[in-house]
Order: C-alpha cells, then structure tokens, then sequence
C-alpha cells in the first residue's frame, strides 16, 4: 500500500485509477492467456470440488480455484480447506494427500464407507 | 530464409494507432543517420501509412508484389531516402491486390533485402489475422509496442504469445505516449506495471509529444532533421539500444525536481 492508497482510503475516495487498471488487466490477461472463459472457469472449479470432496471433505464456502499469473505463467491455483478426511477403501492414500487434516480425522469415523 | 548478419526486425502491437508506424519510420531515421543501412517494409499493404510518415508517398512506383512476380528488380521497387539515403522503403503491396501476398513471398522478399541492408524493419499491421502472420513470417527478433492503456497492454499480450509461438526472439517493449504527470498522480499504469505484467525488458519510452503530430503532417520524422523535443531523443536512444550501446533509460516519474515531482514520489512510496 502505498500513502496515495492510503489517503484515498481514509478521505473514503476511489483508489487511483492506475491500480484499477492493473488489476483489472491481471485478471483479463490471466483468462486470456489459458484460453479459458469465466463460464469453463467456473465449470472446472465445480468438477475439481466435486474429484476433491470425494476424498476429502471440504470447506465448499472457504474453497477457491483460481487463475493467477506472474511472468507470463499462468497458474491454477487451488485453496481448499480440509475439514476432514474421508474414509476410504484403501485408507493410505486420503490420509497422505494431507497430514494436517488427517490427523484431526478421527480414524475410521462415519459409516459413509465409499464401496 | 534469410541473409546472415542482417537482423529482421517486426514492429508490432496488436491494437491499432499506439504507434507502430511512427516508431517504424523514426527508427529508421535514427539508424540510418547512425550509419546502418536499413530498409523499411511496409507489411501493412491493405491499409498502408509509412509511405506517408517518411514523405515518401509520390515516389513510389512499384511494390514487393511487382519484385516477386517479376515484372521490375528489386532496385526499381525501392525507394530510398532523399536526405538519408541509407534508407530505403519498400511496400509490400497495393490494397488492390489483396489476396496474393503469402508467408512464403515475404520470406523472400526478406532474403532479397538481406543482401543490401543490415538491418529490415518490418512495420506489421494491426490485428492478428493474416496480415501480421505475413509478417511474422520474415521477422527474425521483434519490438512491441504499446501505451500504458488496459486495451494497448491487453493486446500486446495477446501478440507476445503468438510471437513466441512462432519462436520470435528477443522481443523488446517500447512504451509510447508516456505521461509522467499521470503516472506520478498514479492516474496511468506505470512502467514497471507494464514491464511486470507483459514480462519484456524494455527497449525505451516515449513521452507524450506534440512534435510528433507536425513531424506526421510535414511527412519529416523527427529524428531526420536533429530537433531536441523529447520524442526524438527517445526514437534516436532505441536506435542507439538496438544496436547493443548501452543508453540508461529514464523513469518518467523521478525525472522531475519540481515541488509536484517530489510530492508524487512521496505518494507512490510504498509504506506497507
């Protein structure tokens, strides 16, 4: 933040508008660069949830897919709180894909056993 | 494809009107008066302007189309420079004759030029379809240019890609219409906001610059006739860079000593 920001922020104004830009522009240049539209965006992130919660359960609330870029890279990035793992046929492979919720899973919790 | 030691410039930017042409032919003034033989193509045939920017219009008799089908020499076709005479400009076609220029003709076109010039400046035209894939075809190293405008930057993004694509190395930024007043109030994205997002190192800036609207009308670019304003000084340090001297680029908003400068660095100055 810089004191311009700062100022506007406190006289409640709108942020200059080189920080609009900017931001704007990351976020087009991020879609545009992956070929992908807001609506397949929203699509993908639906399908990934749904692969995830298969495993584990999830934060649908707290969860977030999203396209950032820097240097010309653009990357998917997901952020998917854990609440729980699910407990699995093979229970080795949910636990590992993540130690910290594992470990506040309680081992062989639910009767959802996936068959 | 194309003569060895000749450099094979493309000058593009995607969006129309920030200035592809008029860097075009300064550039090529400015190497020129350094002592590099250079031509100027001009491989925007549909809607074609640097004819016009070099005070060339009435000279011209034939074009690359004329050269390839044979029917003059190369020699004919090029027109060169009266008070600069190691330029010379070479059309690629006429409007009329739209749909006859291929990729392959303008590979050609470029080997031919290689035997004379050290250096083709190839001017694209705007847009991404066939024109400019024309004119990539004979481009070895590209300059994008663009304004520090959310459209001009989204489309040069665009255009960088499909440079890479088709294994264009280096491609240099060169940031026109620069308004150091705006950019201090933070009312214009900076430079490094354009160098960070489009990932290009920076070839040179040019400040906004009414002399270049009266170099157009007099059909006279700046850079021919040694005028001090601050878009020939930026035209002649691109030159300058692009051929490997060492020229430190100015950051339009340190530039200023005045109270508002001072106040404008203070109020970009990152606090947390």
């Amino acid at each position: 933040m810089t004191l311009r920001d700062f100022i506007d922020k406190l006289l409640g104004r709108q942020p200059a508008s080189a920080n609009v830009a900017r931001e704007r522009l990351q976020l087009v240049l991020a879609h545009d660069r992956s070929d992908l539209n807001p609506e397949l965006l929203e699509q993908m992130r639906r399908e990934i949830l749904e692969v995830v919660s298969r495993y584990v359960e999830i934060d649908l609330d707290e969860g977030d897919v999203s396209l950032e870029t820097e240097d010309r890279v653009t990357a998917l990035v997901a952020n998917l709180p854990i609440k729980r793992a699910r407990p699995l046929a093979e229970p080795g492979t949910a636990a590992d894909a993540d130690p910290a919720s594992a470990s506040s899973a309680p081992a062989g919790d639910g009767a959802i056993a996936t068959a | 494809m194309t003569a060895p030691g000749t450099r094979y410039i493309l000058i593009c930017s995607g969006k129309g009107g920030v200035g592809k042409t008029t860097l075009t032919a300064n550039l090529g003034i400015a190497l020129a008066r350094q002592g590099v033989r250079t031509a100027v193509l001009d491989a925007d045939f549909g809607l074609r302007n640097l004819d016009l920017l070099l005070g060339l219009e009435n000279r011209i008799v034939f074009t690359a189309q004329e050269v390839l089908a044979g029917s003059c020499r190369l020699e004919q076709a090029l027109v060169k420079h009266k008070q600069e005479p190691n330029l010379a400009l070479l059309p690629a076609g006429n409007p009329r004759m739209l749909e006859w220029l291929k990729p392959e003709d303008m590979q050609r076109i470029a080997a031919m030029l290689g035997e004379q010039f050290d250096i083709v400046l190839i001017d694209c035209p705007a847009g991404i379809e066939d024109g400019f894939k024309n004119a990539v075809a004979a481009a070895q190293e590209a300059i994008v240019i663009t304004t520090p405008e959310v459209s001009a930057v989204r489309d040069a993004d665009r255009v960088i890609g499909l440079l890479n694509s088709h294994g264009v190395q280096p491609i240099q930024l060169v940031l026109n219409r620069v308004r150091p007043k705006m950019m201090a109030n933070q009312e214009m994205l900076s430079v490094s906001d354009v160098t960070d997002i489009l990932a290009l190192p920076l070839l040179g800036l040019v400040m906004e610059d009414e002399q270049v609207i009266v170099s157009t009308n007099r059909g006279e670019p700046l850079t021919l006739n040694g005028t001090k304003s601050p878009a020939a000084l930026a035209y002649n340090n691109i030159a300058r860079r692009l051929r490997g001297e060492e020229v430190p680029l100015l950051d339009p908003t340190k530039a200023g000593r005045g109270l508002r400068a001072k106040l404008g660095r203070l109020m970009t100055t990152k606090i947390f």
